[in-house]
């Protein structure tokens, strides 16, 4: 039997409140993309329940949550996973700093994707609020990727598609 | 063409994203046709409100702690610190009835010279209070969650205000909810005229709480540091005559045709946590009467509303502006 997909979505909801959660003003460009990280973090190491139209789901969520344009975030965040989906075999053997390095890379192009269609739409802003929470989430991965591998491992366990 | 040869990778897992290339090529068509639909017409408004609605139970969830700690603290407030607290709200009751009586007598003197010269009389408006939840949107916009919507009244453009001055507008109605716009974002503009000469212009966002900006004033604009703004009520999306902003710099030093100026808002947009809904009433005095508050939605009728500058200057009497814009008492301190 599979391993169940819930526990992801769950995460998925979880790092949406962790974005909306109320921070004072002065911290607001510190705070992580909670939800780029999961997508890239899934999609690298469970690429066959964790693809493409996942991330876009996400995005979609991401969207409605935050109120922006319906589709951004769900662009974004489908061309991340997308990029991790050619790129994991590679991803999966760099040392930790290597692929901090390569997370902080995705993230700060998905920032540029963002800033694109902000820019197409006339809303272009170049400030902290952008490109604050690329940096703090290049800080956050080697924790976050600790505490995600250990769920993975006991998802993986009670998987027989991974023997 | 698969970029995965086989169906397993290195570590014998099995795949189904056999194709990934083509699975982002559907997602990016399809996004950008959402973002084209949702940027260009008004398609996609009823998909969103049900979306948002719809989001509203997670945003109350993530509101709830600071609600919790908000009612511990009045609940398990000291009883001396009531008593003070109930003091000095009494004290300021009093003080603003006072206020009160005197401007009802000049609201009567307003409509009896407005008679005189033949112009509509304006009808305070109505207003509901809201609460924002504590939920922080996108970081590089000012959009705010109220726990008011289409079910209260609420509609879409209606403005918002505080006690000190305009808060925004609503953007979305999400029928228990909605989504409002602060001024202070850079998608949003509201005309506004200088209370000492009556001078009108457009105060736009920046993206910073603490700021508006004031890109439309000429070199020869007759604006000074500490000159107060309110609504002026053109556009009719605002009511007229509520304060907006003070004015903090003006900078002529640019070669440019246009002055730099910059404003304060006059309401605390970084501390909200109640709001005013305004229902503007549009017609005569004799239309005051106010439906019956219920208790779902505590209607607050302010007596005589700082209310007095007409929706429409007439265009033959160019003083009115001005002086209906120095009645408010609350705008010129």
């Amino acid at each position: 039997m599979r391993a169940p997909r819930w526990p992801i979505w769950l995460l998925v909801v979880l790092a949406l409140v962790a974005e909306l959660l109320p921070l004072p003003a002065a911290m607001q460009p510190l705070r992580p993309a909670w939800t780029t990280m999961l997508v890239i973090y899934w999609s690298l190491m469970w690429p066959g329940r964790f693809g493409v139209f996942s991330a876009f789901l996400v995005g979609l969520l991401v969207d409605v949550a935050h109120g922006s344009l319906l589709g951004q975030h769900a662009l974004s965040l489908s061309l991340v996973a997308y990029l991790v989906l050619r790129l994991h075999l590679q991803m999966r053997v760099f040392p930790l700093w290597q692929l901090t390095l390569s997370v902080f890379a995705l993230m700060m192009l998905e920032a540029f994707a963002l800033l694109w269609v902000d820019g197409a739409t006339g809303r272009a802003e170049f400030g902290i609020g952008r490109w604050g929470p690329v940096v703090v989430a290049g800080l956050f991965w080697p924790i976050l990727m600790a505490a995600m591998d250990r769920l993975r491992e006991r998802l993986e366990r009670r998987d027989s598609s991974f023997a | 063409m698969s970029p995965f040869p086989s169906p397993a990778d290195s570590e014998g897992r099995a795949y189904r994203n056999a194709s990934p290339s083509l699975r982002f090529f559907v997602t990016a068509i399809l996004s950008l046709a959402l973002m084209f639909l949702d940027h260009r017409g008004t398609y996609l408004e009823d998909i969103r409100a049900h979306l948002g609605a719809a989001m509203y139970p997670l945003q109350v969830a993530i509101n709830s702690p600071t609600a919790g700690a908000r009612w511990l603290r009045e609940n398990l407030a000291l009883r001396e610190r009531l008593i003070s607290e109930n003091a000095q709200l009494r004290r300021e009751a009093l003080a603003d009835r006072a206020e009160l009586q005197r401007l009802a007598a000049l609201q009567a003197e307003n409509a009896r010279i407005r008679a005189l010269l033949d112009s509509k009389a304006r009808v305070p408006d109505r207003v509901v209070v809201g609460e924002i939840l504590a939920v922080d949107m996108d970081p590089l916009r000012h959009r705010v969650i109220l726990n008011r919507g289409g079910r209260d009244g609420a509609y879409e453009g209606q403005a918002l205000i505080d006690a000190s001055g305009v808060v925004g507008q609503i953007t979305r109605d999400q029928q228990a909810s909605s989504e409002a716009i602060l001024i202070t974002d850079p998608d949003h503009a509201v005309p506004v005229e200088v209370v000492r000469n009556g001078l009108r212009t457009i105060a736009m966002g920046t993206g910073d709480l603490e700021r508006l900006s004031l890109p439309f004033l000429t070199r020869n604009a007759d604006i000074k540091t500490g000159d107060v703004l309110v609504t002026s009520g053109l556009g009719g999306a605002f009511p007229a005559g509520y304060p907006v902003g003070t004015v903090t710099t003006v900078d002529g030093s640019s070669g440019d045709a246009f002055l730099e100026v910059a404003a304060r808002p006059t309401a605390s947009l970084d501390r909200l946590h109640e709001v005013l809904l305004v229902f503007q009433q549009r017609g005569t005095a004799a239309s005051v009467v106010d439906p019956a508050p219920t208790a779902a939605t505590p209607v607050v009728e302010p007596a005589p509303k700082v209310e007095t500058a007409p929706v429409t200057p007439p265009p033959d009497t160019p003083t009115a502006p001005a002086e209906a814009g120095a009645t408010p008492a609350g705008a010129t301190e």
